[in-house]
């Protein structure tokens, strides 16, 4: 690294001196570096910079430190991440950080040196988010199938521990002997029992009693508190049988201090992998869906995540809720992207050319209030516009109308128009501020030339201002269109895809575009699913790449128009 | 800029993502049971920020009997579903957090929930708590606070509770003020929520109940004969009826005409109390008068704290559950904190006997029903809004055949 800038910002001294006949004013002292072969005070200055600028010393500090503290986080992770059992992050963890380690300690690189940090920032925020949501796609994840087959199985059996109806609460102390533990009990009765897993209860007569419950019995240690907490989870899930009858159930305890009788709904039988129902004998086994399913079909949720290949795909395309509005609201999406960018466009463009006219006054002050929509949060903006627009008491029809009843929101064609309204307000000063950009790098020589070749004022702006503004701008209108193509935000606030025909059957409204109604298939009510929502988002990610390609052909060919 | 472009879709997907990357790097900060498992352990408990400083206390006292420590991590009410559905299968979870009966649906088919075994305590607490919180047959949580709506009354203008939703009506309208009755509406989705209590008036609930008293996602209810009647009375009161229901009114616009006194009455929760009782109007909680003879029951909507399935620390969580949050002491601080009626009836008692308008609530309540938790309720909650709307609106014809149509997509889209 030092070598390399050393080098850059003293160059070889012929080197530099055909570079200042190049230049158009050389400085004095550029002949004298010419001629003299040895370090000039201008080399030697050259140098002090360079090497104050690679920083010797301080910079090797600030590199060990800087990289001690990401390696103490580092090493901290890692160590929590293999004492959590993730073993995949924890190795990309320490890849990751040894990387960046080689990098920074060894000489040259240095491309590598910069592009570091952004890469992994570009990696985690980016290919990981594009990654997780692929594989996603081709998974069932979503409500009821959140986690995995083990979890599933543990979470089935707590639910369907049910209480034996009428059956007494008991007094429990916990005992242990030689290591294995026992429920010592007392039932409402002053009836003394003791018993194990495997062990059923059986009397007790020689206990300690303490106000009615037994404490302790000879040969037994009696567990305190502490040591029940410590113990927890083999307490917790101790069964322990009040008779050989299994029918009778068996006691376990929530707390530690009752035990309560209960009957497993659900046996699990792991060699067969099989659930049964032990009240209606119906067996449910894993059948490769991701839930314990019964013949008939019936599926015993909490399922688990499985790989389910393109099904998520299969039933984009074959939902009924989805393919019935699919069309129009296909169609609405593009008309809504096209004009949105548009309107934005058009709009921003004249006020740009209006505001870059030298005969304009306090250019200043308008050009922050146009800035202004821009500055709010557009979901704000649009909750605000949506009470604004509301058919009775809204300012709009109320103030600016008289009192008028005009259904903004509420009409069909009048909600697309508030939309279209509604999104030209907050995308105008956008395409403003990228416009006055543009053409104010459009040199006035040109605009002058064509003066003087006897243009008009609109044939200068035609042929000359607009192809070039295009050549700027073009990129940002195809990033614009990508944009407002899942514009979900301004659409959940202001309509909320209504109105809806409430005799088509389906939850889509006039004003849904493609994302909004995604959400509304994916997410019904409070149940989503996350695998159909990924695979919706990558076709519609492959839509919107596609059109974008398609245009940024057409751009460069724009470019070399001109 | 970059999320948005992904689309919430993607966003969701992302947030997912990060879960798993943030629950590595969260571990870090919080590396809770993984730290000192064979000790006297801690139990981590999600609290949002109302309630948490109530759970110090308790902690505390807990902590000091049991020698368990307790972690108490501050969440953002709205959010602590989702964050416990995605984390507690990474092993990164809570004990135990705070919640909504509603969500129970969600959790107990994505598997994260244990249930909590109330023993001979459940007879302590309110009967629509435990109602609330239990599915299929099994109790998940244990219940801190009851929410409902009521009707609020400016005394000032009206002195007597009204006996019927007539009475109300022309109570309201002889009070000459510029609405005889307020209900925040939505111009799109109505607000099946706050006409619930209506509706069940004409014998007309969503779901049935089994055996149990749980719903029964099979025995839809909401399109039967008192469902249709409900229909056509919902259109006699709206646009091109009598105007009483206006669903241009929004919530917002109804809380501020009341506070204005430009209406006796208003439809409501405890929620909208504090800006009258600001503004200085003398307010009384009445009963919901029915509109179609039966009893206008509204949703009660429970609050609680459940276990999660995943719980290392089952028994010191359910002693804390039990005996510390199921304690008369937290209820009642938890009342004083929150402004909803506890759960556990001794708090509940006191509870009513101190505030009038929590009686008030508390009497409605006890009439209420949980607002139903299965999975179901979100086909209902798609179908049933925008119905509603149009009926009151006057638009798409006749209200029994948008109802029925209604009633049929939602039967549709539950099978």
């Amino acid at each position: 690294m030092r070598g390399g800038i050393r080098k850059a910002a003293a160059p070889h001294p012929s080197q530099h001196a055909t570079e200042g006949h190049a230049m158009t004013t050389p400085t004095i002292e550029e002949p004298h570096t010419a001629e003299a072969p040895k370090p000039t005070k201008r080399a030697r200055r050259a140098t002090r910079i360079a090497e104050a600028a690679s920083g010797g010393w301080k910079v090797l500090l600030f590199k060990v430190i800087a990289l001690g503290i990401i390696d103490a986080m580092a090493l901290y992770a890692i160590l929590v991440l293999v004492q959590s059992e993730q073993w995949l992050i924890a190795g990309i963890v320490l890849a990751v950080t040894a990387f960046a380690n080689w990098i920074y300690f060894s000489r040259g690189h240095l491309p590598a040196k910069y592009l570091i940090p952004g890469l992994i920032f570009l990696f985690v925020f980016q290919i990981f988010a594009a990654g997780y949501t692929g594989y996603v796609a081709f998974t069932n994840y979503g409500t009821g199938h959140n986690s995995t087959k083990d979890s599933a199985i543990n979470a089935l059996m707590l639910s369907a521990q049910e209480r034996v109806p009428d059956s007494p609460a008991y007094q429990l102390t916990i005992v242990e002997q030689l290591g294995e533990l026992s429920f010592l009990v007392t039932d409402p009765d002053g009836d003394v029992r003791l018993g194990g897993e495997e062990r059923p209860l059986e009397p007790v007569d020689n206990a300690e009693m303490d106000g009615g419950k037994a404490v302790g019995v000879p040969g037994y240690n009696t567990l305190s508190f502490a040591q029940i907490v410590a113990d927890q989870q083999r307490i917790a899930d101790m069964a322990v049988p009040i008779s050989d009858d299994p029918n009778d159930g068996a006691l376990r305890t929530p707390d530690g201090s009752v035990a309560y009788a209960y009957v497993s709904k659900l046996v699990y039988d792991e060699a067969a992998d099989t659930m049964t129902d032990t009240r209606t004998g119906v067996v449910y086994s894993d059948i490769g869906t991701g839930a314990f399913t019964a013949p008939d079909g019936t599926e015993l949720l909490p399922g688990w995540q499985i790989f389910v290949g393109f099904d998520n795909f299969v039933r984009a395309f074959g939902e009924e809720s989805i393919r019935g509005p699919f069309f129009s609201v296909l169609t609405w999406t593009f008309v809504f992207a096209f004009l949105s960018v548009f309107l934005c466009f058009a709009a921003g463009l004249f006020l740009a050319i209006v505001f870059n006219d030298p005969r304009m006054k306090s250019k200043r002050y308008y050009r922050v209030i146009m800035i202004l929509p821009y500055a709010f949060p557009g979901f704000l903006s649009a909750l605000v516009w949506a009470g604004m627009m509301n058919q009775e008491f809204g300012f709009i029809n109320v103030v600016l109308f008289g009192g008028a009843d005009i259904p903004w929101l509420t009409n069909e064609w009048l909600a697309k128009f508030s939309i279209l309204l509604v999104n030209l307000w907050l995308g105008f000063p956008y395409m403003f501020l990228i416009c006055t950009g543009a053409l104010q790098a459009i040199p006035d020589e040109l605009q002058e030339a064509a003066r003087v070749d006897g243009a008009s004022a609109w044939q200068v702006f035609r042929n000359i201002k607009l192809p070039l503004l295009f050549v700027a701008v073009a990129p940002l209108l195809i990033a614009s269109f990508a944009y407002n193509f899942n514009n979900f935000v301004l659409i959940y606030m202001l309509t909320g895809g209504g109105p809806r025909d409430v005799s088509a059957g389906v939850n889509v409204g006039a004003t849904d575009i493609l994302i909004s109604m995604v959400y509304k298939v994916a997410f019904v009510g409070s149940t989503s699913d996350y695998g159909l929502a990924s695979a919706f988002s990558i076709i519609i990610f492959l839509l919107v790449g596609t059109i974008s390609v398609i245009a940024f052909r057409r751009t460069k060919a724009l470019e070399e128009l001109v | 800029m970059k999320v948005n472009k992904k689309g919430a879709i993607g966003l969701a997907a992302i947030v997912a993502g990060s879960a798993v990357v943030l629950a590595g790097c969260a571990g870090g900060g919080g590396g809770n049971e993984t730290e000192a498992p064979e000790s006297a352990g801690s139990i981590t408990v999600w609290v949002d920020a109302d309630r948490a400083g109530v759970l110090e206390d308790a902690a505390k006292d807990f902590t000091a009997d049991t020698g368990v420590e307790v972690k108490l991590v501050q969440k953002e009410f709205g959010e602590i579903r989702d964050q416990f559905v995605q984390q507690v299968p990474t092993g990164e979870g809570p004990d135990i957090a705070v919640g909504a009966h509603d969500w129970l649906g969600v959790l107990v088919t994505n598997g994260v929930v244990a249930p909590v075994e109330l023993g001979d305590t459940a007879s302590d607490f309110e009967q629509v708590a435990i109602d609330a919180w239990s599915y299929e047959g099994q109790t998940y949580g244990v219940p801190y606070a009851i929410e409902n709506i009521g009707l609020l009354r400016n005394t000032d203008l009206v002195a007597e509770a009204p006996t019927s939703y007539d009475d109300m009506i022309a109570k309201g309208t002889a009070a000459g003020t510029e609405y005889a009755f307020l209900v925040g509406l939505d111009p799109e989705a109505s607000d099946p929520y706050h006409l619930y209590p209506f509706q069940t008036s004409f014998g007309a609930p969503v779901f049935g109940t089994d055996a149990d008293g749980a719903y029964d996602p099979a025995d839809l209810q909401i399109g039967n004969a008192g469902g249709q009647e409900f229909a056509t009375w919902l259109a006699s009161q709206g646009a091109t009826g009598a105007g009483v229901f206006n669903t241009n009114i929004t919530g917002d616009l109804a809380r501020e005409n009341f506070v204005a006194g430009k209406s006796p009455f208003f439809l409501t929760g405890p929620w909208n109390v504090p800006a009258a009782e600001e503004a200085g109007l003398n307010i009384a909680v009445d009963p919901i008068p029915s509109a179609g003879g039966q009893d206008a029951q509204p949703f009660a909507g429970v609050q609680g704290f459940f276990l999660s399935s995943e719980s290392e620390n089952r028994l010191a969580a359910n002693e804390f559950l039990i005996n510390y949050i199921g304690s008369e002491e937290v209820q009642t601080a938890l009342y004083e904190v929150g402004g909803r009626a506890p759960a556990l009836t001794a708090a509940f008692d006191a509870a009513v006997g101190s505030d009038p308008i929590t009686a008030g609530f508390g009497e409605v309540g006890a009439n209420a029903v949980p607002m139903p938790s299965i999975p179901e309720m979100g086909s209902v909650w798609q179908f049933w809004g925008v119905t509603q709307a149009a009926i009151i609106n006057g638009q798409g014809g006749d209200p029994v055949e948008l109802w029925n149509k209604m009633a049929s997509d939602i039967q549709a889209a539950i099978e």
